[in-house]
């Protein structure tokens, strides 16, 4: 089932938490709404789940306006960062609940409820906890237990509010994996709400980017992470070095230093913030070289696979601080030390009107 | 009034300060202290409970089952019993409903609830008392109008009942409001979204979750209601087999110098104390291994 979203406007007193929003959710996609915390992303995701109703605007459910429609007759499924499990009831008896909550005339009988539960449990690979308490199962067993009690009313659409949020990185990593193979399985239309930009370039189909209420960018994770449109969604979508400066000609003027740029939509003279992530700037040692910020090596961290130097900026950029990742044979080629004074240039160079 | 369940959680805390050289304190600081308070423990509470006993029986048996087969006893028993049926469940309803409104919704004028559930607290009992007699009374506000349709509240069943329901008000509401806010409203949440209508998800996910400090509630509620003396006293009227409880019957007998008739009522009432007791320590202790 699509979801749509129209004007969507929500203050929580002087705070406006979602200013006018609009977005589609097409059936069968695995969306991720990606922001940082504040930015309106969870209220976003309770309002299409009827928890929490808009200021104005509307939520389309397959089309029909949803606005007035009580929680329990939209038929979502709703996963909550902390579970939310039923702590007195068991495994079994939380994901039967949707079932036997139903109206006498709708309710399967106890068998059939039975059966489905154990389908639903052999999903979520947890079928021998069925008869466990919620307090005896580990994070990432609830949190697959509450998937498993959201489906099992047969939703139309699956919410999932920060669903790994509570976990740690280890169960993360693994829970991500999990349920992007089976959003494959039942390409039921989901959108799940993270603050990690890594768990949502991996898991999602798109991924919505917000920031004080507003979308700031929407697409595949491919492309919002190859070309994001505005600042914000660089920064936030990775480690970045930033340098404000201004266009001259071909170049970027940071200060008293120049950095290639090449041929770009700015007019000469336009003020500039250019982003460079730490992989794409190079470090260059010859003394006679007059391109690229000067900088001077911080320290160099040299125990992954590729090493990370951090730099302080001299001149016209003293007092930032950049980071710069080299494989560690480059390292040892250029021959760096700590306290060495050299130049950073950008290999590719994302820039922005200030 | 500590919840139910908080007492258990730092049962285990003392056991383990005890154990490190680090936070253990002197020997002599230790045995003072239980030392100072098993004193005061005998002295205030446990001599008092034997004397009511020793008192009681004092004359023997006889005179003891005597005493309370007495039909001036009898019916103060019944009024008790009466009194405590009817409060304790209306408060049950209004308790629950209480802290369900304020834990559960928003509202304007949320906090001045809050404030009026402890009137009861805060008010003397006689005062309590005192306003059904300047409501209900002869002279009172709705005197006339009761007058007129021949309906009696003041010194009679009726009044009993108001004040037991007015002293013992806040006990419920206070012992949920602080439990169910801990709790949140996720899980109601999640029941809704399953499609669990508004008594559903009362019935089977906040009832459950709320069984044991509810209980623990009731029996304040009912030990109180029992227990009252003073809200009563004013409202009763002390009509000998019609309008005296077990406390103002105890006081009556005493008055007379009838001791062991009047300590043997009393009896009665530190029973339903120790039971009471008894069953507050088996509900925590549930409460405990629940969570």
């Amino acid at each position: 089932m699509s979801i749509q979203v129209q004007n969507i406007h929500k203050a929580f007193g002087d705070f406006i938490a979602l200013g006018d929003v609009s977005l589609d959710f097409p059936t069968g996609e695995l969306v991720a709404l990606l922001g940082p915390s504040g930015c309106g992303k969870t209220t976003l995701l309770r309002i299409i789940a009827g928890l929490e109703s808009a200021d104005s605007g509307r939520v389309l459910l397959d089309g029909e306006d949803a606005s007035d429609t009580h929680v329990r007759e939209r038929h979502v499924g709703f996963v909550f960062q902390h579970y939310a499990l039923f702590r007195h009831m068991s495994v079994f008896d939380n994901v039967a609940f949707g079932l036997r909550m139903k109206p006498r005339s709708q309710r399967p009988s106890e068998k059939a409820i039975s059966a489905k539960v154990h389908d639903l449990l052999k999903l979520v690979q947890l079928d021998w906890l069925a008869d466990r308490f919620p307090s005896q199962l580990s994070g990432g067993q609830r949190q697959r237990i509450a998937l498993a009690r959201a489906l099992a009313v047969e939703p139309r659409v699956l919410l999932l509010d920060e669903p790994f949020g509570a976990l740690d990185a280890k169960v993360r990593k693994e829970l991500r994996r999990w349920l992007r193979r089976l959003h494959d399985e039942l390409h039921i239309t989901s959108i799940f709400v993270t603050h990690d930009q890594e768990e949502a370039l991996e898991v999602a189909d798109r991924v919505v980017l917000m920031d004080h209420g507003h979308v700031e960018q929407i697409g595949t994770p491919e492309e919002v992470y190859r070309h994001p449109t505005t600042p914000f969604v660089y920064g936030f979508l990775g480690a970045v070095n930033p340098f404000s400066g201004r266009i001259e000609g071909e170049t970027v003027r940071v200060g008293e230093d120049v950095l290639p740029h090449g041929a770009s939509d700015f007019a000469h003279g336009d003020e500039v913030i250019a982003f460079a992530r730490p992989h794409e700037l190079d470090i260059v040692t010859a003394a006679a070289s007059t391109e690229g910020v000067a900088a001077r090596i911080a320290r160099i961290l040299a125990f992954g696979v590729t090493a990370r130097i951090e730099l302080d900026g001299l001149n016209g950029s003293t007092g930032q601080h950049f980071e710069v990742e080299l494989t560690r044979t480059r390292v040892e080629e250029l021959g760096l030390h700590e306290g060495q004074p050299v130049r950073l240039l950008p290999s590719r160079l994302r820039v922005f009107a200030r | 009034m500590a919840g139910a369940t908080a007492l258990h959680a730092k049962a285990d805390h003392a056991a383990r300060f005890e154990s490190r050289s680090a936070t253990r304190e002197p020997t002599w600081v230790k045995w003072t202290l239980i030392g100072v308070s098993l004193t005061f423990f005998a002295l205030f509470l446990l001599m008092p409970l034997i004397a009511v006993f020793v008192e009681a029986l004092r004359k023997g048996w006889d005179t003891y089952l005597a005493a309370l087969v007495e039909p001036d006893a009898l019916s103060a028993i019944r009024l008790t019993l009466i009194a405590a049926a009817i409060a304790v469940p209306l408060n049950l309803v209004f308790g629950v409903s209480a802290a369900w409104a304020i834990t559960k919704f928003n509202f304007r004028g949320k906090h001045f609830l809050i404030t009026l559930i402890d009137l009861p607290f805060s008010v003397s009992p006689v005062v309590a008392g005192l306003i059904y007699v300047l409501l209900f009374g002869a002279q009172g506000w709705f005197g006339p109008w009761l007058a007129e349709h021949d309906l009696k509240v003041i010194f009679a069943v009726p009044g009993i009942v108001l004040a037991t329901v007015f002293v013992t008000f806040p006990f419920i509401a206070r012992e949920l409001i602080p439990l169910m806010q801990a709790q949140g409203k996720e899980e109601e949440e999640a029941a809704v979204v399953l499609g669990a209508n508004g008594w559903q998800t009362f019935w089977y996910v906040t009832l459950p979750n709320i069984k044991w400090g509810l209980l623990y509630g009731v029996i304040l509620t009912n030990a109180r209601a029992m227990g009252e003396f003073g809200a009563v006293s004013v409202v009763s009227g002390h009509i000998r087999g019609l309008t005296n409880t077990m406390p103002l019957h105890v006081e009556i007998l005493y008055n007379e110098y009838q001791f062991a008739a009047s300590f043997a009522v009393a009896s009665l009432l530190a029973l339903l104390a120790l039971v009471t007791l008894c069953i507050k320590t088996w509900i925590e202790h549930q409460a405990g291994r629940d969570s």
